[in-house]
Parts: structure tokens; sequence; C-alpha cells
């Protein structure tokens, strides 16, 4: 199977779930923004959750399916169509060749992600296809996709062929799958969510004020905001005096206060070291949320203990493993 | 070796041996990194050397419950006993630059800061003796130790949009090479042809932390032949 790009929209990537041995080297961890958007969606497909599919950013993105597909939308629901018929954010649906798909764009939200059976085969580098923008590696020549690029997929896992068998029983050259992700699994995007902060290393250098302000205040996510990370605005953050730093390791999710007093969110291209004071760090399980902010949407805090975060994600985990179950469940094999 | 635990966010933790930047602080960096190199735990993604600690990335879903206090104790029970001296000697890369000219436009300025000639500030830099006290922010970047405070001039005031991949610079307290085109604050002395990252290769860097680097200066001829070689 191969996708032609028509539409490339605003910034279109091919990501996966990044690179993760070589942040010694400072290369960044990079991959999806939203995760477990982009799992939810290859499980969908009978895909590795760790395949490459595309993400999508505000919409504007038309592809034209070159053989037929199995396909699955997550994430931000980007309005997906497939030859003007709606596909259902967080299901599977078997498209002919020939169709058009396309993300239109909507809100909450800011990234959708497409999955394809059988992943999108661009080349690894350094042992992930994610894009990494910055340093020009990784998806289609480490850019973002342009008009009449190709995307070649890999072959279809057996349950991959299982659930695209299935829909085919059904009429009609768009055929969505019944059940997909129910909504209790399905994260709750908001333009204006309140988020899990592990308070961080450098917290208790704040003014007793600012540190209050922190898990109280509205923080906007500005216009300077792109996969590296989310410059905030709102109240300034002061310590009570300056933290001077050797620069170390930072995560997808460091809040990190430099002079200017606005805090930056590190995000999935973040560097790999950095040398600003840590005032927290995100849950993992909230990462999804922070993910779909668009510049202009306010964000608060709220204080989580380490104990707190690790067991939401173990939940979350447990919630992904069923998900995965029911899909192997619904479409068994035969042998 | 006393080290402390502390967690960064809930799918990492942070080894601290030390607070300052210096040689000592380093081997014990590079003893900790090595050992959970070769004791790898389950449950670890990588671990991230810099310049006073290591970090621990961690997959919280490989354990049952508990996932921090467990890692914890492993990487207390992996460091027992781990000593500096079981550190391998280091590399030594020597890194050809051409200084001065169009690849290394700001060391008029750099020298007139100074109070030297262009060519004692060549001389200075070649002279040094660098450690790669760590690699990070971006792909490649190393943090160099033992520049000469004779050259040590401040950043520039306004950093460049772009600065050619192979720039030689010098900023503040540091010197260093751009392995990629990025955004630049230092003032650019050189460039060498060697390619700092190359991200077909495993080990994508040129530069590895406890490396000691030397630059060594190059014409312009020899720096065309170099780069087609490359």
């Amino acid at each position: 199977m191969t996708l032609r790009v028509v539409e490339p929209g605003l910034l279109t990537t091919v990501q996966d779930l990044g690179r993760h041995a070589h942040q010694r080297y400072g290369v960044p961890g990079g991959g999806a923004m939203d995760p477990f958007a982009l799992r939810v969606a290859n499980l969908l497909v009978g895909n590795s959750e760790a395949d490459a599919g595309l993400e999508i950013t505000l919409g504007g993105f038309t592809a034209r399916l070159e053989a037929d597909a199995l396909v699955a939308a997550g994430g931000a629901d980007l309005r997906a169509t497939a030859d003007g018929v709606d596909l259902p954010n967080w299901h599977a649906a078997r498209l002919l060749a020939g169709t058009s798909l396309t993300f239109r764009g909507g809100a909450p939200g800011c990234r959708g992600y497409l999955a394809v059976a059988g992943g999108l085969a661009v080349p690894q580098v350094l042992g992930s296809r994610s894009t990494l923008l910055r340093a020009g590696i990784g998806g289609v020549e480490g850019r973002a996709l342009r008009n009449d690029d190709l995307l070649r997929c890999g072959s279809p896992s057996p349950l991959s062929e299982r659930i695209a068998a299935a829909l085919a029983g059904r009429p009609g050259a768009v055929v969505v799958a019944h059940s997909g992700v129910g909504v209790s699994l399905r994260p709750d995007y908001s333009a204006n969510p309140t988020i899990r902060l592990l308070p961080g290393a450098h917290v208790d250098g704040l003014t007793n004020q600012s540190r209050q302000e922190l898990f109280r205040s509205p923080f906007r996510v500005s216009s300077e905001s792109d996969r590296m990370g989310y410059r905030l605005t709102g109240v300034r953050l002061e310590l009570t005096e300056p933290i001077e730093l050797l620069s170390e390791a930072v995560v997808f999710g460091t809040v990190q206060l430099p002079p200017d007093g606005n805090p930056i969110v590190l995000m999935a291209d973040r560097p790999t070291t950095g040398g600003y004071p840590r005032v927290g760090e995100v849950a993992t399980a909230d990462l999804p949320l922070l993910a779909q902010l668009r510049p202009g949407d306010t964000v608060r805090f709220r204080p989580c203990s380490l104990e707190g975060a690790q067991s939401e994600l173990l939940a979350r985990e447990r919630g992904f493993e069923l998900l995965r179950q029911a899909v192997a469940l619904q479409h068994p094999s035969r042998t | 070796m006393h080290f402390l635990l502390s967690p960064l966010g809930d799918g990492a933790l942070l080894i601290t041996v030390g607070d300052s930047a210096d040689e000592a602080t380093h081997r014990r960096v590079r003893a900790v990194s090595a050992r959970l190199d070769a004791r790898p735990i389950a449950g670890m993604v990588e671990c991230v050397p810099a310049f006073a600690t290591v970090a621990v990335h961690y997959d919280p879903a490989a354990f049952g419950a508990r996932p921090y206090e467990t890692m914890s104790a492993a990487i207390r029970e992996a460091l027992e006993g781990v000593r500096e001296e079981e550190l391998p000697s280091p590399r030594t890369v020597e890194i050809p630059v051409c200084y001065g000219g169009e690849m290394g436009a700001d060391l008029d300025e750099v020298a007139n800061r100074a109070g030297l000639s262009p060519d004692e500030v060549v001389r200075l830099h070649v002279a040094g003796d660098y450690l790669v006290h760590m690699i990070g922010f971006l792909p490649g970047v190393a943090y160099l130790g033992g520049l000469d405070e004779r050259v040590a001039v401040p950043r520039r005031s306004t950093p460049r949009a772009a600065v050619p991949a192979g720039s030689v610079g010098i900023g503040g307290g540091q010197t260093g090479v751009y392995p990629i085109v990025s955004p630049g604050g230092w003032h650019l002395i050189g460039r060498t042809p060697l390619r700092l990252f190359t991200p077909e290769a495993e080990r994508p860097t040129l530069l590895r932390t406890g490396d000691r680097v030397r630059f060594e200066a190059i014409s312009a001829d020899q720096f065309r032949d170099l780069a087609e070689g490359a």
C-alpha cells in the first residue's frame, strides 16, 4: 500500500514512539507528541503500537490511497473523511484504492494521528522512523510532508489482515468498524485542561507567592510553541535567588524556568539536557492533554505525587492492554 | 562512592555524584555510567551522563507497583562498590580546524577583545588539552572543559540565526564545535571539515563523554581536501 500526499497541511510528519537509546549522544527522544493516540490508532488496525504513522497538525491534510487500506484516526478529532464520508475518530476503517482521505481540522485539539495497517515504511534512523526536524533526520528526508510525497507501508500483520477481512464482508467503498475505543479510554482533550505536575527539583527555589501561583494561575500557550516546547505566559514566576545549574538531563514534560520568569514545558523534540531551573515535570499520563493544546489555549497545573503519577500511568497501561486484548479477541486466528 | 538519587518526573531519575564541573566529578559520572552500561537493569531505557549527574530513563510500566522505589533499589545494588578506577583510558580525538578567514569570521574580534593577535588566539586554542565533560542539548554537542582563560571572551551580543555545521566557536568560558546547522551565540574562530554527527552510524557522534580533544590548525587547501574525503 502506498499513500500519495495531495495536500500536506500546515505540518504533517511521520512519527513513531521516538528514539530511546541515543540521548547520551545528544539525540532528542522525539516521537509522537501524543504517544497514547498513536499507540491506540496503531492497535485498532492490528499494528505494533510502535509502528510509524502520521502526525497531522490542525488539519488541511489530504492523501490518496494507491491500494486498498485499513486505517484508523486518533488523537484530536480533525474531522477525517474518505471521499466525503465521515470517518469517526478512534475507529478502524477499510478504504478502497483511489479513495481520498482528508483531515479537515476541528477543535478541540491540535494533533491528529493516522495509522495505516503495516505502518509507514520510511527508513529507520537511530532506531526510529520519527521525523526530527531540527536535525533533519527520520521520516521523509527529515522534513515535513510535501505534495506528491509517496509513503509506502509495510506488510500488514496477520491481525491486520483479519480486521480488514472482517470489514470487507460489508458493502461500500468506506467501511467503518462498529466498535472503537470506549469513551472511558479516550483522553479528555480540552482547550483549558488542568494537568498534573510533579513538583520539580527547584520548586522550593520559587518565592512563596510564585509557588502558589504555579498551582493556581492559568497559563496561556504562546505562539512560540512547537514540538520542542511550549512557552507559557501569564504570571511571571520568580525565584528567591538565582539558581546556577550545571546542564543535566531533562524529560518530555519538564517545566523549565528561564530568567524571564515565563515557564517552558519541554515537549517531544526537547533537547536532551538543559541548564535552567526545573519547577516541575508533567505526569506522563497527562502529556496527551498537553500535546493537544494550541497557541492561545490555557492550562492550569495541580500538584501530584510521584506515587500518584506512576499509579495513574500503570492504570492507563492496563486500559491499553485491555483494548489490545479486545481487538485480538474480536478477530481470532482460525488456526 | 557517595551518590544521591532523586526523581526526574515519573519516568526518570537522577544520580547525583557532585555539584561542580571538575574532572573528579566527571570521573565519578563516567564510572556510574560505565557500571550501568555493564549491568543493565530490567526496565531501564537509557542513561544520560552530564556534568555531575547521570539520568536513568526507565519504563514505569515495566514494574508491577512502586516503579521509582523498585528502580532506585536496583540502581543502589548495581552501583555497589563502583569505583572510578574501573574506567578505561580516554580516547584522544584530533580535530583539524581551518582558523580565521571566512570560516572563522570572528577571529579578529576575539583577538581584539582578548588583547592578543589572531595568531596568538589560534596558538592558545590549539595548545589546549580539552575534556568532553558531556554530550547533550542537540545531537553531538560536546561540552568541553579546558579553554585557556586568556581567550575566554563573552558570547556575541546577538546570536546568529544559522551557524554552519563544523563551526568552531568560543563563548563565555567554553569552546566547542557546532555539529549541525543551528542558531548560535559563540564567536566563530574556525571550521572543521569533520562530521561531528553521523546519524547513519550506531554511535552517531564523533565525540563521546570522557574523550580528550585536541585541535590542529590546517590550511584552507587542507580543509578542502579533507572535506572532499569526508
